[in-house]
């Protein structure tokens, strides 16, 4: 029997036929996406963590997890002759001998940057509109935990290259796993195969660690993350024709199918011409790094700021008697605070259905953050919390920079970690109640219509002026 | 209070509507779009518009492979493959938008609870322990198995660490050991001056070991403050002390010397990673920052030769506190 070829109904068939796939197509086909640019937040993450996996893949090919160390001969001049480990060598030979190389791997550390910005942009998004709430909270967790993650393997990512700031980071990595009251010593041995700087075997393991185990667990929970919004499909902010059973918007195929495409290439764009023309951790002018050395005005990756911010602001506190040290002064800032901030992330769902809202109920509509006057300003209160902490990660560069006295930088954030949180809630709190009343948006003009009083006594609305309105 | 703040909320609107004028700033939203409509655009320059930029992202890739060809800068490369992308991007954006039909659609949601359902799962659930008598002990046979077997799962990673046991405070630092410095020359007390600052190791020692690197400062001696028992541990002025950090292991690499004494402040040993500050002319103690205990004193002794040599080990174990710090 001769049939004539159809290019789009052959495969449809084809796949028919073996896995009975065309209602499931079609299905896919119909899913609705809701149309808001802030929903478009997490895609950032996950198109910045498919550019991290196709450079890390390359660069990891001329990589060497090793801190064994030799004499560089490479063809940066000013570092001829001088000792590194492997790892550092290696990473020199990528920058300068390997073609594309330097564009890869800046790449790569860009799209770090940018992956972990967007997850708290994301975060944030999501708490704001109260996303989170029923039946989302497992998400929620699941999003939390994946922010928690990406910090680490961050972390572990530029620990990797062994120049002077990795080194920087490590020590103080090492510093906080041996704060861990009583079990501390035995953890970090642990980690480092003996005291840091630790043996040969530790370069292996942060590269595992790095291009393996984290990733793994990422991409798992990637697809769980992407798995369980397919099983409830979106929420959406309230408008016309919208109600908590459905969901309003462009389906899959064809407007945003091409228009997440567009938007997946766009998030590349952005990150190859960030690693072509924006540098980005340029090693040869740290150098490799030797537990001796350490430099002023050292900055960790962005992401790493509110824990360094933590362990500078912390006062010279540590518990010890009887003995021992019971607890180690790193363990608040590097320890405590983050498990503090991140106890508090995870918990909220629960937290606000037993104390703000007591609501229970299924949400599938979005609040505008005016709508929970509460919750926004608990979040607000702190989101200024973590940003002072993080500022105060930078007073060396405030120091260096533009010479504010340190000590006094400390004293300002110590007291304003207090005072610029519970300032920030009540503000937001009290905005939030006047854009309820006034039912302005805080961006947009005035959008009402003006009505003049006429001289009979009347009213006359004015005409329309500017944009039209419904 | 609060209904302050609101009022000076309004008050601001209302000068930025004065100010700006209606109209001016975003424009207000546009009218949502009807449910279910579906509109084709049959637009034929959009059509051509997203084939020139496809065509431009064409060029751009060749452009990349050229330059990758000819081995040019890394800027060329990242500037020819991110136009490449970007151009695609906005090719697929604009297809999207105005070559494909524009469909908005309503799906409805599933309903995630099935109450009848909910029900008979936990039935099915609860009917595996149907005429089970000794439920506590099966409970706690399966618990004592699973504990068995996670610790099996577990404490092989025991093997990842030598144990811990007193290396963490050990130190190369013994009594007559040289002080060198980086390029292995011992340190003679004549070449270096008042104000003096330098790293120096253990002569034959591992640099790279925690417990090597000490800093030595040289100090006038009528600043010093020593208890009695470390009188002798400063020879003409001279101190040492770890270079780790004792907050968070970094290199205490900074000193801050001032040139004129009266006003300035006293000299510092400055950790540069959270700013902790020691006083050399006083055992190493913390006078800001973080650090919850003093710098670990070396105490040194000059030789015949003149040079600087370890008096005994180390005060304390070196580098960051942890439950073996007493």
């Amino acid at each position: 029997m001769s049939r004539r070829r159809d290019p789009v109904a052959d495969p449809v068939r084809f796949v028919d036929e073996r896995l009975g796939a065309a209602p499931f197509l079609r299905k896919a086909f119909h899913y609705v996406f809701p149309d808001h640019w802030s929903f478009l937040l997490g895609e950032i993450a996950l198109y910045s963590f498919v550019i991290l996996v196709a450079t890390g893949t390359y660069i990891a090919l001329f990589f060497e997890p090793s801190s064994h160390e030799s004499v560089y001969h490479g063809s940066y001049a000013p570092l001829q002759g001088h000792v590194a480990s492997d790892a550092f060598i290696s990473t020199m030979r990528l920058s300068f001998e390997v073609p594309a190389g330097l564009l890869m791997r800046q790449t790569h550390h860009w799209a770090a940057l940018v992956f972990i910005a967007a997850i708290v942009v994301h975060v944030m998004r999501v708490f704001f509109t109260g996303a989170f709430r029923k039946p989302r909270e497992l998400n929620w967790v699941i999003g939390v935990t994946m922010l928690a993650l990406a910090v680490l393997e961050g972390f572990l990512g530029y620990s990797l290259v062994d120049d002077l700031m990795s080194g920087m980071g490590l020590a103080i990595a090492y510093a906080v796993a041996i704060s861990i009251p009583s079990v501390g010593g035995q953890v970090a041995t642990l980690l480092w195969d003996g005291r840091f700087p630790g043996s040969d075997h530790f370069w292996p393991r942060l590269f595992i660690g790095h291009v393996f185990l984290l990733p793994a667990v990422l991409a798992t929970l990637i697809g769980l993350h992407l798995a369980i919004i397919m099983r409830q499909h979106h929420t959406q902010f309230p408008g016309r024709g919208r109600t908590e059973g459905n969901v309003v918007g462009t389906p899959l195929w064809p407007g945003y199918a091409l228009r997440t495409l567009g938007w997946f290439f766009a998030v590349a764009a952005v990150l190859v011409l960030l690693g072509g023309l924006v540098q980005i951790n340029p090693i040869w002018i740290w150098g490799p790094y030797e537990p001796w050395q350490s430099t002023n005005g050292a900055q960790p990756d962005w992401f790493l700021g509110w824990l360094i911010g933590a362990l500078r602001t912390m006062p010279p506190l540590e518990a010890r008697f009887a003995g021992h040290t019971w607890i180690p002064n790193p363990f608040f800032g590097g320890l405590l605070f983050p498990s503090v901030c991140f106890g508090l992330l995870y918990l909220w769902p629960w937290l606000e259905q037993r104390f703000v809202t007591r609501d229970r109920r299924r949400h599938e509509l979005l609040d505008r953050p005016r709508d929970n006057p509460l919750r926004t300003a608990i979040g607000a209160g702190f989101f200024t919390w973590v940003t002072v902490v993080f500022i105060a990660g930078a007073a060396d560069r405030i120091l260096v920079t533009i010479g504010f006295p340190y000590e006094g930088q400390i004293w300002f954030f110590r007291i304003a970690d207090f005072v610029a949180p519970p300032v920030v809630a009540l503000l937001t709190y009290a905005a939030c109640r006047e854009l309820q009343r006034s039912e302005l948006h805080p961006l947009r003009a005035f959008a009402g219509r003006r009505v003049r009083r006429t001289a009979a006594g009347g009213f006359v609305a004015e005409p329309e002026r500017g944009v039209a309105r419904e | 209070m609060i209904a302050l703040l609101g009022r000076l909320l309004a008050l601001i609107a209302i000068v930025r509507r004065v100010l700006l004028g209606r109209g001016r700033g975003l424009p207000a939203p546009e009218p949502e779009a009807d449910p279910s409509e579906r509109r084709v655009p049959a637009d034929a320059r959009a059509e051509a518009i997203v084939a020139g930029l496809a065509l431009g992202a064409a060029a751009a890739a060749v452009a990349f492979l050229v330059f990758y060809v000819v081995d040019a800068d890394t800027q060329l490369l990242g500037l020819t493959a991110g136009l490449a992308l970007a151009l695609v991007a906005a090719a697929l954006l604009v297809a999207s938008l105005r070559v494909v039909p524009q469909v908005t659609e309503v799906e409805e949601r599933a309903q995630l609870l099935h109450p009848d359902e909910t029900g008979r799962a936990a039935e099915d659930a609860r009917s595996a322990g149907e005429g089970i008598s000794r439920r506590r002990l099966l409970t706690a046979a399966g618990g004592a198995a699973a504990a068995g077997l996670g610790a099996v799962a577990v404490v092989p990673i025991a093997s990842l660490g030598p144990s811990v046991a007193d290396r963490l405070a050990a130190s190369p630092w013994r009594r007559g050991r040289l002080l060198v410095d980086e390029e292995d020359r011992p340190l003679r007390v004549d070449d270096l001056e008042t104000g003096a600052f330098v790293t120096a190791f253990p002569q034959g020692a591992d640099k790279r070991d925690l417990g090597s690197p000490v800093v030595v400062v040289r100090l006038d001696p009528r600043t010093i403050q020593l208890r009695p028992s470390r009188r002798s541990w400063a020879p003409l002025g001279f101190v040492a002390y770890s270079k780790i950090c004792t907050h968070a292991g970094c290199a205490v690499s900074e000193f801050r010397y001032p040139l004129y004494q009266p006003t300035s402040k006293a000299p510092g040993l400055v950790c540069p990673c959270h700013y902790s500050t020691f006083d050399p002319a006083s055992e190493g103690d913390v006078t800001f920052g973080p650090a919850g205990r003093p710098l670990p004193q070396l105490p040194l002794a000059v030789d015949g030769a003149r040079q600087l040599r370890a008096a005994g080990p180390l005060s304390a174990p070196p580098g960051p506190a942890w439950w073996g710090v007493k």
